[in-house]
């Protein structure tokens, strides 16, 4: 990166936003984890063992793959999928759990506890805790446990305790409030693995740091099979940490462009919908500043997206700066426009992507119309959807 | 009318320790909260600790999340916190702490909240989600020196850490008497006793020590080394458990006065 500011600065702020707005029984934790973040990511073997790791145990690098049927049907832009659904564990979430896992076993810590919502970061921590041999402790909100019963059986299995969340709506923000609360009181011997690019500085950093290898094998990857850069990226946001790590390895190549795509729910009219970044305003929820769903007295409002992982009223906060700096824009797909990229990307490609992702798809499919074949998107297809089946069944069944 | 100092004095010199009391402003209503509050007062709490209910308190126990949620269903906020406790200034001379997270702060306006804290006749404010880190960007709007940041050690705060907050503290140290949220048990004292000395060491401001402390027991073991303790989550509980009652104002006052016994050491 050779941009004029490093971001974050020292104390976590990526402009206005990020920080660390966390009560003083985990402050000394936070920092302790910074420290031996900035240690540990220059040391040789842990970069070797994680970069094995992600080659032998993940399968990366995931392959960047042509969408030639679904492109051919729209009749626009050339649209490329970053199969991170191919990744072990089905999403892209599996990248920062082993980077954060691999960071708690250098520094000595013995248990893992993680939120979920979708229940892929679940999945992708107890796996890691699994293949390290660690305790594992998944919080989730009930109505996600739900949604998503394929996954917390998966978690089950892989020797993981899953702590039901029943307090607020009992969705990804319930848990994340919960696994925090765990944390202040175990805070000497427990590594709390975060999910996304959110929380408390150096999470926003280290889950972008970690997640980067997207964008990183992507830029190869194309300038292999095409010999240019993208015109646009997109993903989907939920915490943000698919889009992150797709977006950050070509922030400073200013004429690729960058969709991040929010659900918006049942409508961004109605009170529906978890569209953070365009009708959030600036809060601090969960440890950083960021925009954030939220009354005008500071009561966080409950978010909804048919989409467990993207049902979440806050966002990063690089994506806050991204969005004031204008640098990525940020639109949203509703509940229906999802369903419907998810058949589409199922008939014509033989691929069954997650509802989160599908977002990110219904946006390229939108934004490639009445545009040549010359011009190139790249979707992060951050995860399969084998566990929304039900959800999408039931939905069909209600049409 | 530096209240908080002159309450601490006036401790001293009658031999007695603070009884600091925590509520949320507006549980289980209004009406029935400036009862509960007024009935502690003449109970004998010696500090008002008053609750701005937020809907993710990550730092409470389910008891004091009950509170805020109960609080929030009837339409309380940061805005009718700051009138309550204009309202309960008008019965007591008592120090009145707010105890908040950041966020209905910042939604509020920093700056406007500072300026109706003090215009409320509150004398501090614990921001508990706001460490010295950050907390510039509130602090730089406040003037007056009588309204403190009152500021949170922990358990696991390292000792250099400890003296860089004790550098920039005002009011009182507030003491977290364990690793954990508002509420649990495991109060291990003779661990606080050997914090609280540490602290004593590096600044001589009160110190209340709070989480945890539930009975009359608890608060004599703490007192009798500390300048004050914090009682919140055994309030709350009470209200909880008795919140259709009409004397429920006179069973926290019970409460209160067992407690308070407990901080007096002049006999
Ligand atoms: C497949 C998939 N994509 C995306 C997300 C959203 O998270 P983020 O915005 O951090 O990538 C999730 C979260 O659970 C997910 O499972």
């Amino acid at each position: 990166m050779n941009s004029k500011r490093k971001t974050p600065d020292s104390n976590g702020h990526f402009g206005l936003f990020g920080g660390r707005y966390v009560g003083e029984t985990i402050m000394p934790a936070i920092l302790e984890l910074e420290d031996a973040f900035y240690k540990y990511s220059k040391n040789r073997n842990f970069i070797e063992e994680l970069s094995s790791l992600l080659k032998n145990y993940v399968g990366r690098p995931t392959p960047l793959y042509y969408a030639r049927r679904l492109s051919k049907e729209i009749n626009g832009a050339s649209i490329y999928l970053k199969r991170e659904d191919l990744a072990h564990t089905g999403a892209h979430k599996i990248n920062n759990t082993l980077g954060q896992a691999l960071l708690a076993r250098y520094m000595g810590k013995t248990k893992l506890i993680a939120e979920t919502g979708a229940g892929q970061h679940g999945v992708a921590t107890a796996t890691t805790a699994a293949l390290f041999g660690m305790q594992c402790h998944i919080f989730m909100g009930i109505q996600d446990i739900q949604r998503q019963a394929p996954n917390v059986k998966r978690m089950e299995l892989l020797g993981a305790k899953i702590i039901p969340v029943d307090s607020g709506t009992g969705t990804l923000k319930d848990a994340m409030n919960e696994a925090m609360r765990y944390w202040v009181g175990e805070v000497k011997e427990t590594f709390y693995i975060i999910g996304s690019v959110a929380g408390p500085h150096p999470y926003p950093e280290m889950v972008r740091e970690f997640q980067k290898i997207i964008g990183i094998e992507t830029k190869e990857q194309i300038m292999h099979s095409t010999g240019k850069l993208p015109d646009t990226l997109i993903a989907c946001v939920g915490g943000g940490s698919n889009a992150m790590g797709l977006f950050y390895p070509f922030l400073n190549d200013k004429k690729v462009e960058m969709i991040g795509v929010e659900a918006a729910g049942k409508g961004l009219d109605t009170d529906k919908h978890a569209a953070t970044l365009s009708k959030g305003t600036v809060g601090v929820l969960h440890g950083s500043k960021s925009y954030v769903l939220q009354d005008k007295f500071g009561q966080i409002n409950e978010a909804h997206s048919i989409s467990a992982g993207l049902d979440y009223p806050g966002v990063g906060p690089e994506h806050s700066l991204l969005k004031d700096t204008k640098r990525a824009s940020y639109l949203s797909i509703t509940d229906n426009e999802a369903l419907d990229a998810l058949h589409a990307l199922c008939r014509h490609e033989g691929i069954i992507p997650a509802l989160e992702s599908s977002h990110a798809l219904a946006q390229a499919m939108k934004t490639a119309k009445g545009k040549s074949p010359q011009n190139i998107i790249i979707v992060n297809l951050s995860g399969r959807g084998d566990k929304d089946l039900e959800t999408v069944l039931s939905f069909d069944a209600k049409q | 009318m530096e209240r908080i100092k002159e309450k601490f004095i006036e401790l001293k010199e009658k031999k007695e320790k603070a009884l600091v009391g925590f509520l949320t402003g507006g549980d289980p209503d209004m009406s029935k909260s400036f009862d509960i509050i007024t009935k502690m007062c003449e109970s004998g709490i010696d500090v008002l600790e008053l609750g701005i209910p937020f809907s993710d308190p990550t730092a409470d126990g389910p008891v004091i999340q009950r509170s805020s949620a109960r609080s929030i269903a009837k339409g309380i906020n940061i805005s009718k916190i700051l009138e309550l406790t204009k309202k309960i200034r008008t019965i007591t001379d008592i120090p009145i702490i707010l105890f908040t997270y950041y966020n209905p702060v910042l939604a509020f306006g920093v700056k406007k909240f500072y300026k109706q804290a003090v215009k409320s006749g509150a004398d501090g404010v614990l921001v508990v989600d706001l460490p010295p880190e950050e907390s510039d960007e509130m602090t730089k709007f406040w003037k007056d020196d009588n309204f403190s940041l009152i500021r949170l050690l922990a358990p696991t705060t390292p000792l250099d850490r400890m003296k860089n907050i004790l550098k920039s503290a005002s009011g009182f140290i507030y003491l977290v008497s364990k690793t954990g949220v508002t509420g649990s048990d495991g109060l291990d004292a003779s661990k606080v006793l050997k914090q609280t000395k540490m602290i004593r060491s590096a600044c001589d401001l009160p110190v209340c020590v709070g989480f945890g402390i539930s009975t009359p027991d608890d608060v004599r073991q703490i007192a009798s080394f500390a300048d004050g303790v914090v009682i919140g989550s055994a309030f709350e509980k009470l209200i909880e458990d008795n919140i259709a009652k009409p004397d429920l104002p006179s069973i926290i006052a019970k409460k209160v006065k067992e407690c308070k016994k407990a901080t007096v050491f002049s006999q």
